[in-house]
């Protein structure tokens, strides 16, 4: 599905990614796991398509194309979907227009028709229970004065609605409550299948004992220092960040400050 | 935000997407079109051609003799080249002229030219409920559901027909809102306009449609002067639209319009504007100068009046429709969506005059730049010594596209009773490089991105335009924003 190959990527100049390599079947969920600061979001953003990454080396597969060719929008409607870990507001424009719009950008990528005014609406209601959230949420403005939950809840309705074949979720558990938590990796978990593979960026392990990973990766000042399976995510959190080499001390206080 | 937008994906994305003003073409039609030029002999001539009452001929010469006397204003905060009114030709009308009353005898250019803006004039074809009254040049070549709306008593027609069949409505009401003497193109327009729309609505009467005129600009040098009349008697309601359009030329082009609404006790009149004059092109060569006085009296009790416009036409735009909240407890609103793109200006804005006691006044106003455009928002609420529990609410809110643009906002305000209450809000923002991301990683190209973005902003106003307008605005605003990212 996803095969990340010695990437080293820069933000004006300053080199972020350090030469990561990472390889996502289908059907696997990947937890990636670091400090503050390590590089996380970078990855997600380098993947999903943002301008204002420089991609120096390395290279990225996605379904046997060369991922870095194409354009944000083209790689959103290849199938790539990112969990914003600040989603935006868009004032003005409700979720469901936007969604509507989204879903059928991707449709007419793929030459299919617009989808029925009345089975986007069926569609619509049954995902925004998966997630449960209110149905009047549908007509509010984007984001625009969502809670931090709501936000995080929104992202996966917009992710259930658009069915990926690879989804990025970055920390999209962070900030939630136990309940909201639960909610959340109830609406990811209803979406793992065996065509859908799954990147979690996370900071804690807490998301994981929800939503179980087949493998878990430590990312630490651009590079990944450690993979292992989830029993990797258990020990982190026993011994925390400065048990793995190549973590130095500044960066653990970041993690613990945060 | 123009850094990281402008890469050379994108350049050849608006190169390609990058379309013509569509309703630019050029109608080959013969017309009879005065000479340029302006004296009391050419006025004369247009009240002739028009087999005017003695009372109409008489109301534009002493207009005309005020206007010579009157200064250009040059106050605005826009900036072209002087208008040489002497090369302005003030009279022009298709040499056939049709018989109002049956297509048949329309010449069929006309109606092609219609169809081609998306107006067909045929009734069966129209769209629902809504009669339209169609003005080529000078004159008024066609209104629509005539039968339907007099039976409801409505009077909707040309203002030159109305100056025939009802001549003391329109003596009594013309220039009772918008004096001759008020400005310098509206004492212009006073002297020399040839026709527009005139609509009584009666006393209890809820109008059955939406009444809307088109106005198209066709004849090269040819200045348009249109002068529309609303009355709404007691306890009636009106919604009326206006369309604008030109073809492309490299001369610029001259509209100066006066728009009179009176609302009597109980009334209410909506009065929507979809503006796209063309706006010259990307060096600002050509376009439209849309110089426009648009005034509506709340005369009596409990009326109100709203203003809704959307404006992305025109090389300059110099506009303040406003409201005299005459009556006690009456209401005025102002929405407009103005957007500036290449070298186009804009200064427009609103002015409400609280008179009445309990008078209330909303104003909503989205500016949008693009590439060198400039908006600018002027707005005076005056509360006056009688104006007990007067109200406003104010909103400017500006967008800017790129940094080569600007947005100005002047809002004055004038109290002389402490009771008022007054809000007043200003923001100017910019579509973030967030939020295009957001977008265009669920799917949407960065043209759909921008164009939901700028909608979304928009849309306190389009959703005040009635619903097959609402669409079109939409429309309107995506095209004329084409390229214009970065
Ligand atoms: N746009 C940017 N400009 C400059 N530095 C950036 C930018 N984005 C990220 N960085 C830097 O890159 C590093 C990694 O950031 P990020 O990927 O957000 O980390 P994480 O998500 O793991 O917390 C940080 O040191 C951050 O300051
Ligand atoms: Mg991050």
């Amino acid at each position: 599905m996803l095969k990340v190959t010695n990437l080293h990527a820069s933000v004006d100049g300053k080199e972020i990614l350090k030469g990561i390599t990472l390889e996502v079947k289908p059907g696997e969920v990947h937890a990636i796991m670091g400090p503050n600061g390590s590089g996380k979001s970078t990855l997600s953003n380098v993947i999903a398509g943002r301008d204002g990454y420089e991609v120096t080396a390395g290279s990225v597969e996605y379904l046997g194309k060369d991922l870095l060719e194409l354009e944000a929008e083209e790689r959103a409607c290849e199938g790539i979907f990112l969990a914003f870990q600040y989603p935006v507001e868009i004032p003005g424009v409700s979720n469901m227009a936007m969604l509507k719009a989204a879903m059928n950008s991707i449709r007419k990528y793929h030459g299919q028709d617009e989808i029925k005014a009345g089975d986007f609406l069926k569609l619509i209601r049954q995902k925004a229970d998966l997630v449960e959230m209110k149905h009047e949420f549908l007509k509010r403005a984007v984001n625009e004065g969502f809670s931090g939950g709501e936000k995080k809840r929104n992202e996966i309705l917009q992710m259930a609605m658009l069915e990926p074949k690879l989804a990025l979720l970055d920390e999209t558990d962070s900030g939630l409550d136990i309940d909201a938590l639960k909610i959340v990796s109830h609406g990811v978990n209803a979406l793992r299948s065996p065509e859908r593979s799954m990147v979690l960026v996370t900071h804690y392990q807490r998301l994981l004992d929800y939503i179980v990973p087949d493998y878990v990766h430590v990312l630490a000042n651009g590079q990944i220092v450690k993979s292992g399976d989830k029993s990797l995510a258990l020990e982190l959190e026993a011994k925390g960040y400065s048990w793995i080499e190549g973590i130095d001390d500044n960066q653990t206080t970041a993690a613990q400050a945060s | 935000m123009s850094a990281p937008l402008v890469d050379e994906k994108n350049k050849d994305l608006k190169e390609l997407v990058k379309r013509e003003y569509k309703e630019g073409f050029v109608t080959d039609i013969e017309s009879d079109t005065f000479e340029p030029g302006l004296d009391e002999d050419v006025i004369r001539r247009i009240s002739a051609k028009k087999e005017e009452p003695e009372f109409m001929l008489e109301y534009r010469l002493k207009a005309f003799r005020r206007w010579l006397k009157m200064p250009e204003p040059d106050w605005a905060h826009i900036d072209y080249p002087k208008i040489d009114f002497q090369a302005i030709a003030y009279f022009s009308a298709p040499k056939e002229m049709p018989q109002l009353d049956s297509l048949d005898q329309v010449d069929p250019k006309l109606l092609e030219t219609y169809a081609k803006l998306g107006i067909p004039l045929e009734e069966q074809k129209m769209m629902n409920n809504v009669a339209v009254d169609a003005v080529f040049d000078s004159v008024s070549v066609r209104t629509t559901f005539r039968e339907t709306l007099s039976k409801a008593g409505v009077i909707f027609m040309p203002i030159s027909e109305a100056l025939q069949e009802c001549p003391e409505l329109v003596k009594q009401y013309l220039g009772s809102v918008v004096p001759t003497q008020d400005n310098y193109y509206a004492a212009l327009n006073a002297a020399v306009f040839s026709d527009g729309s005139f609509v009584y609505i009666p006393k209890g009467v809820r109008c059955p449609m939406e009444l809307s005129t088109y106005f198209r600009i066709n004849e090269m040098n040819t200045g348009q002067f249109e002068r529309t009349l609303i009355i709404a008697e007691e306890g009636s309601y009106v919604s009326y639209l206006e369309g604008c359009t030109a073809p492309q030329r490299d001369e610029n082009q001259l509209h100066a319009a006066v728009v009179e609404l009176v609302a009597h006790k109980d009334a209410e009149i909506k009065y929507s504007t979809v503006q796209n004059w063309y706006p010259g092109d990307e060096n600002g060569k050509g376009g439209i100068y849309n110089f426009v006085t648009k005034r509506g009296l709340c005369k009596g009790d409990n009326s109100k009046i709203s203003w809704t416009q959307v404006e992305t036409g025109s090389a300059i735009t110099w506009k303040y429709p406003s409201c005299v909240l005459q009556g006690d407890n009456s209401v005025g609103e102002f929405y407009s969506v103005a957007l500036t793109h290449n070298k186009q200006q804009a200064d427009t804005g609103t002015k409400m005059i609280h008179m009445g006691k309990n008078t209330s006044s909303t104003i909503i106003s989205k500016g949008i730049s693009a590439g060198h455009g400039h908006n600018t928002y002027r707005g005076l609420v005056k509360i006056l010594k009688g104006a007990d529990n007067a109200r406003n609410f104010s909103q400017c809110d500006s967008l800017l596209m790129g940094d080569r643009c600007g947005a100005h906002t002047f809002p004055y305000m004038e109290v002389q009773n402490p009771s008022a209450n007054l809000e007043h809000e200003a923001t100017t923002s910019k579509i973030s490089e967030d939020q295009l991301f957001y977008l265009k990683q669920r799917g949407l190209g960065e043209e759909a991105a921008v164009s939901m973005i700028v909608n979304g902003f928009c849309k306190d106003v389009f959703r005040e335009l009635p619903m097959e307008f609402a669409v079109e605005a939409q429309k309107l605003l995506e095209v004329s924003l084409e390229g214009a990212v970065g």
